[in-house]
């Protein structure tokens, strides 16, 4: 039980609320210490202004009738029911009237209002009831002193009615807090329990375990809604390192192997040095491929993790598309081909990307017409739904409609390209550079032929 | 020519003190980066290889400390990481050039003899002259013994690199880096196409060729065999 309270404080909304309800509560105090004490003050104030009335209209009649009118008066109206306290001394200090048979020692020697109440006895009330009073003591020119005073019970009273009602009220919010703290608590601390215990099993390798989501739809399903959505993702991108990794150890062994075996034929051809001389430059050149392999691979991966990394800035579409246009051209017509460029867009079109990449992926896609494709290559560019639309068509064979999707994947080559120069990675670059500059990346027939579409956002979409 | 190389790599070393020995230059070796500041300090140089990560100062904050002295000893940066970004930032930390490994060494070779021939003349002459080929880059003409020869904008800023270079052997990466600002390596070789349409133009009406392919490197530009 103390350790569940105890953790019941490392809840933080149980640890606010009780931050909360000590503030409210010492507030709360204050404010009714504050009140009682103003309207105390006041009433103190209508006794005294009622005492210094009478005390006046005493003096008054003193002066008029002297001491024996005095005393009569004072006579009579102490025995009044509910009446004032009156008490008159001789200069020696005696009680020689009033209706005060004892009070508090001293009251009489200080002329004035009594500094705070005092205690006196009725003769009206046999009980042990203490009673408390303010008065004011005059003293006449006869030395004679004369004390009117009230009864100060109701106001006092009064102080300790709200002080019991606070307590009361106080002690039952306190209590309530606590009850709602608790089962509240115990509640948050449940929940908590439960997604730690989910998580403990994930981390276990159970990675098809979620978080629980009790479809209250509070906070708690929020999180654990975003929790899961984000081990969905993780899921998912280990998948595609795991696969990524089968591929890569699977295809470089190919390659690999095949370097091993030249290494070892140009070492048995130790007797004619020319032979082996080719060897070694066969051999030059397969390493070179295989570093280019892994090159794209990087690529790649860096493409798909680090859109931080790789810096976009503002291009003009037609110079990125021109540019490469010149480049690939000399070649493709040295090939007895056609390179056409076919620019539907305005010269000052921008694009937010990165030069570098969109060039090598539009050189990509003609590097693949140029290889497999007809003896027709177009490359275009326009605009169509504020995207700039680069195409590359060409008029070979294609690629089968059930292909599109896969070859685009890593390391995907399909049968009539295996005996080509070539790492299979070409495609998944393009799409990992559409993806990084927020567009896309399709393969469509053209009958015959194909088109390579990369779309790219136009600025300021 | 003297070179300083600050590689950590001992193996990597030697291949690169052979390579250049063999080349007839005098390469200098550090094997970590303090070494090779104080060298590079207190040592004239005409090339810096510097590889990127060494031990106690990789090779940036070398450079830079090299450059915050006012020296301006052209230096090549060789590393692993090859991305753009990663180029990007090595040219701007006082760069000259920047290599990937793994490299060719004739690439290296041709970008070290560049390099160290860049610090010579020419970034500001507007006429190139090799032989009897002249470059006019104001009044944008080309001409062999006298002859007009006409070339398309590319060509002519091929040419013009060539010709800065003359008498240096350039790579095909270097070409597509210095000519057409690419960096990424295009799978078929398209390079040779337009240095062959070049030689179509500034060679065919000529005895002597010019322009020559280095096997297994490159090409060079250099005064006719029999001129010299």
């Amino acid at each position: 039980m103390f350790t569940k309270v105890i953790s019941l404080f490392r809840v933080t909304a149980v640890r606010l609320s009780i931050i909360y309800t000590l503030i409210f509560g010492v507030l709360a105090v204050g404010i009714v210490f504050y009140m009682t004490g103003a309207t105390v003050n006041v009433l103190r104030e209508q006794y005294q202004a009622s005492i210094d009335n009478e005390v006046t209209g005493l003096a008054r009649i003193y002066n008029r009738g002297g001491i024996n009118s005095l005393v009569r008066t004072l006579d009579r109206r102490a025995r009044a029911p509910g009446a004032n306290l009156y008490v008159v001394t001789s200069p020696q200090g005696e009680i020689i009237a009033g209706n005060v048979p004892r009070m508090q020692n001293g009251i009489m020697r200080k002329v004035g209002w009594t500094d705070r109440p005092f205690k006196y006895e009725r003769f009206d009330d046999e009980s042990d009831r203490e009673h408390r009073a303010i008065a004011r003591v005059l003293e006449v020119p006869n030395g004679m002193r004369i004390l009117v005073g009230r009864d100060v019970s109701e106001y006092e009273g009064f102080r300790e009615v709200v002080g019991r009602g606070f307590k009361l009220a106080l002690g039952t919010m306190v209590a309530l807090g606590l009850l709602t703290w608790f089962f509240v608590g115990r509640g948050a601390l449940k929940r908590i329990d439960q997604v730690s215990k989910s998580s403990q099993r994930i981390m276990g390798g159970d990675k098809s375990e979620r978080l629980p989501i009790t479809g209250a739809n509070d906070e708690f399903d929020r999180l654990s809604e975003n929790l899961n959505h984000m081990l969905d993702q993780i899921n998912h991108l280990d998948d595609g390192v795991k696969q990524m990794s089968d591929n890569i150890a699977h295809d470089l062994k190919t390659p690999i192997t095949r370097l091993r075996n030249k290494a070892e034929e140009a070492f048995s051809l130790k007797s004619k040095p020319e032979e082996q001389q080719d060897k070694i430059a066969d051999i030059i050149d397969d390493c070179d491929s295989i570093v280019k392999t892994f090159d794209a691979l990087l690529m790649i991966s860096r493409v798909e993790s680090g859109s931080t990394v790789i810096k976009l800035e503002e291009l003009k579409a037609s110079d990125i598309l021109m540019d490469v246009h010149e480049l690939y051209e000399a070649l493709v017509e040295d090939k007895n081909k056609l390179l056409n460029l076919e620019l539907v867009l305005p010269e000052t079109l921008t694009v937010m990307g990165n030069r570098e990449l969109l060039s090598q992926a539009v050189s990509n896609l003609i590097d693949n017409a140029v290889k497999y494709g007809g003896n027709e290559i177009t490359l275009s560019g326009a605009v169509g739904e504020n995207q700039l639309v680069i195409k590359i068509i060409d008029n070979g064979e294609g690629i089968a409609e059930d292909d599109h999707t896969r070859v685009i994947e890593r390391f995907v080559r399909l049968d009539k390209s295996r005996s080509m120069s070539g790492n299979g990675l070409g495609l998944s670059l393009v799409k990992a550079i559409s993806e990084i500059h927020k567009g896309t990346f399709k393969l469509a027939n053209n009958n015959p032929g194909l088109i390579a579409t990369l779309k790219i956002p136009l600025l300021g979409q | 020519m003297k070179i300083l190389i600050v590689e950590d790599d001992d193996e990597a070393a030697k291949f690169l003190i052979k390579g250049f020995s063999e080349a007839g230059h005098n390469p200098i070796h550090a094997v970590d980066g303090d070494t090779g500041l104080h060298l590079a300090k207190t040592e004239q140089f005409d090339v810096l290889i510097l590889d990127r990560m060494l031990p106690k100062l990789d090779g940036l904050s070398l450079l830079k400390e090299v450059r915050a002295d006012d020296d301006n000893t052209p230096a090549l940066i060789l590393s692993a990481l090859g991305a753009v970004d990663d180029r990007v930032e090595g040219l701007r930390s006082g760069g000259d050039d920047y290599l990937t490994k793994p490299y060719a060494f004739s690439e290296l070779l041709a970008r070290v003899e560049v390099l160290a021939k860049r610090t010579g003349n020419d970034e500001s002459d507007t006429v190139l002259k090799v032989g009897e080929l002249e470059l006019d880059r104001l009044s944008r003409e080309v001409r062999r013994d006298g002859q007009k020869i006409l070339l398309q904008p590319r060509e002519f800023r091929l040419l013009a690199y060539l010709m800065k270079n003359a008498g240096t052997v350039v790579t095909r990466t270097m070409l597509l880096e210095k000519v057409w600002d690419y960096h990424f390596d295009p799978q078929t070789n398209v390079i040779d196409v337009h240095i062959s349409r070049l030689r179509g133009k500034i060679d065919k009406d000529f005895n002597e060729p010019m322009l020559l392919t280095i096997r297994g490197a490159g090409y060079k530009l250099q005064k006719p065999e029999n001129n010299i």
